[in-house]
């Protein structure tokens, strides 16, 4: 049971990271990113290119996939995101617009690191085995307290940082927050690099365990769907909840529905589905009217 | 002669002009440039246009779908069971599929469609991935290995007198999967077209513009939504179920996210206000990707690279309808 426990610990907390990022483009600019799973796996990428192929330190190659993806997000944002928000009166051409650049990330990462699944060498070495009911790799340890300051890190630079509180107006009410004063253009441009940089640092962290390949980016965008709904679409909060909810169903799931095969999953969507019935918006979400 | 029957003809001249191209030009056409893999290809585009059609009945209420590969996979799935497994005819397979989804699309539906926006569109994308994920694991659907060799359409015959032909014994099956799905294709908008300009239609274009209003009118807005989505699903397994017939096989791969996204797309493309939007829309996409892959491992690229292309000249262009109900900013 207790390993049960520190995998759903360990899944959540790279879980509720990506959940993050979605979240976060979704509260600000109502953009429901379909290539968030496609910005995670680029992060992977860089970090091995970085780290596996030259060699750098990781702390290196971490922050490269931060900067780097940061700045596609803005890219995204600027040239892309911006223009299309503002000419289109459809919510829905946005979401066309994120599915056309989920693909278009798919062919630029097929054409510049190829379809075969990527791994770098361990970070730390060694395995953690506490009495046997425990074991767990050091190098997961390390990646989940990683992730799990990052988490730390990222909700206090929103509640306590100028950018934050902005951003925040912003995610409250956007005309409100421009006429108090907040450059709206500038600060979108930051909350979509800093969620595209969430994306990168998760896949940056998990390229050393998992590794990383083409086509993990669109269960991942799914599985970020998932956190999102569980715990409220656009609240910081409900996607730090449903990130460690959905990593703790999975590793439950897994160990408890292992006998009647790979179904998980099934089950996952299955309890979703009653939850949504009773609460549509959500464990933390704002009911919409 | 007067106005109306002006009109009126003028539309039938135009539906007779379209069946006498889909029905006997095309096919001359192809037999006559002998480029009998062209029918593979419109075989498809038909069928993909009867699932996107379904989408597009689900934009016309106001949500957006991108659950419909789910339900192309299940119709797949029961026709190909049915038909191996029992040994029914595909001819009854059909219709059983598209029930089938129906229903299962109801139970799904029930909760789901409380769900507005972006949240429906969310959710309805995870639908997709847990078919797939529901087909590898049960056992009845044999998991990744699929169901392999699934024999072709049987004979249909009244009386002795033989409706459709056994496909097995046909000289050219291409050309007789290409009628099954041109004809179902014309069906299927030839019913979409009578829904939209009925008293249903009008209902579900007061629920696209506002479903509180819609309801304190007095319009049921519960059960029509489960209306249209269940006939939305319906057509899904329709387009699934006949995909199979086609392939003999069908894998938890054959219809996934991707898919999915595709027929949201063709709706997008062909555009949301009228209703032989999805079949245009289906027509240039897959023609366009197909046209596309003369430029090898840049395929993608291009392809994505137009797409986005044609969304930044045109956010409005070819959306031609509005939505004022959803407001921008805030949850």
């Amino acid at each position: 049971m207790e390993q049960v426990l520190a995998n759903g610990v360990y899944l959540g907390a790279q879980y509720a990271l990506i959940a993050l990022g979605l979240t976060l483009i979704f509260a600000l600019m109502n953009v429901l990113n379909f290539a968030h799973g496609q910005l995670y796996v680029l992060g992977g990428f860089v970090t091995y290119t970085i780290y596996g192929q030259l060699g750098l330190p990781y702390v290196v190659a971490l922050l490269a996939s931060a900067v780097s993806l940061a700045i596609v997000g803005a890219a995204l944002q600027g040239f892309l995101f911006g223009p299309v928000i503002r000419r289109s009166q459809r919510e829905e051409s946005t979401m066309l617009l994120a599915a056309g650049i989920a693909f278009l990330l798919d062919a630029v990462i097929l054409l510049l690191f190829g379809e075969k699944q990527r791994g770098v060498p361990k970070i730390v070495d060694g395995v953690l085995n506490w009495d046997f009911r425990v074991i767990m790799p050091y190098d997961r340890i390390l990646i989940c307290a990683l992730a799990i300051a990052f988490v730390a890190a990222f909700i206090l630079y929103m509640q306590y940082s100028r950018t934050g509180r902005a951003l925040r107006a912003l995610a409250q009410d956007r005309i409100a927050a421009e006429l108090m004063g907040v450059d709206v253009s500038r600060y979108s441009m930051i909350g979509f690099a800093l969620g595209a940089m969430l994306a990168g640092i998760v896949g940056g962290l998990l390229v050393t365990i998992t590794g990383v390949n083409l086509g993990m980016g669109g269960p991942t965008s799914i599985k970020a769907f998932l956190m999102v709904m569980i715990g409220g679409a656009g609240v910081i909060s409900g996607a730090i909840a449903g990130g460690f909810i959905l990593g703790m169903m999975e590793s439950i799931g897994l160990s408890v529905l292992s006998q009647y095969g790979d179904v998980t999953y099934l089950v996952i969507f299955a309890s979703l589905m009653v939850f949504l019935a009773i609460r549509p918006q959500g464990l933390m979400g704002k009911p919409w009217g | 002669m007067s106005r109306p029957t002006r009109v009126v003809s003028a539309r039938l001249l135009w539906v007779a002009a379209f069946l006498v191209l889909v029905l006997l030009v095309v096919p001359w056409t192809i037999e006559a440039a002998g480029r009998t893999d062209l029918y593979y290809t419109l075989t498809s585009v038909a069928l993909l246009s009867i699932a996107s059609a379904g989408v597009w009945l689900t934009f016309y209420i106001g949500r957006i779908n991108i659950g419909q590969g789910a339900y192309a996979l299940a119709g797949g799935y029961t026709s190909a069971i049915l038909v191996t497994q029992h040994g029914v005819s595909f001819w009854l397979t059909l219709p059983a599929a598209g029930l089938a989804c129906a229903a299962l699309s109801v139970l799904i539906g029930l909760p789901i469609l409380r769900l507005r926006g972006v949240y429906f569109a969310m959710i309805t994308l995870v639908l997709t991935e847990v078919a797939r994920l529901t087909a590898l694991a049960l056992p009845i659907t044999r998991g990744a290995k699929g169901i392999v060799s699934i024999p072709l359409p049987g004979e249909v015959a009244l009386f002795g007198v033989t409706i459709i032909p056994d496909f097995a014994g046909l000289a050219n099956v291409k050309l007789g999967f290409y009628y099954l799905a041109a004809i179902l294709m014309i069906l299927c908008f030839a019913g979409l077209w009578r829904l939209v300009n009925s008293r249903l239609g009008r209902l579900c274009r007061s629920l696209q513009q506002n479903e509180e209003l819609a309801s304190s009118i007095g319009v049921n807005i519960a059960y029509l939504r489960i209306v249209i989505y269940a006939i939305s699903s319906f057509l899904g397994g329709i387009g699934g179920a006949v995909f199979v017939a086609i392939s003999q096989s069908i894998y938890p791969s054959s219809f996934q996210v991707k898919d999915s996204i595709d027929f949201m797309l063709n709706c997008f493309l062909g555009g949301l206000g009228y209703v032989f939007g999805p079949m245009l829309g289906t027509l240039i996409l897959y023609f366009g990707w197909d046209l596309l892959f003369e430029t090898g491992r840049f395929q993608l690229l291009i392809y994505a690279s137009l797409i986005i292309a044609l969304i930044l000249l045109l956010p409005n262009g070819l959306l031609s309808i509005r939505l004022p109900r959803h407001r921008r900013g805030g949850t």
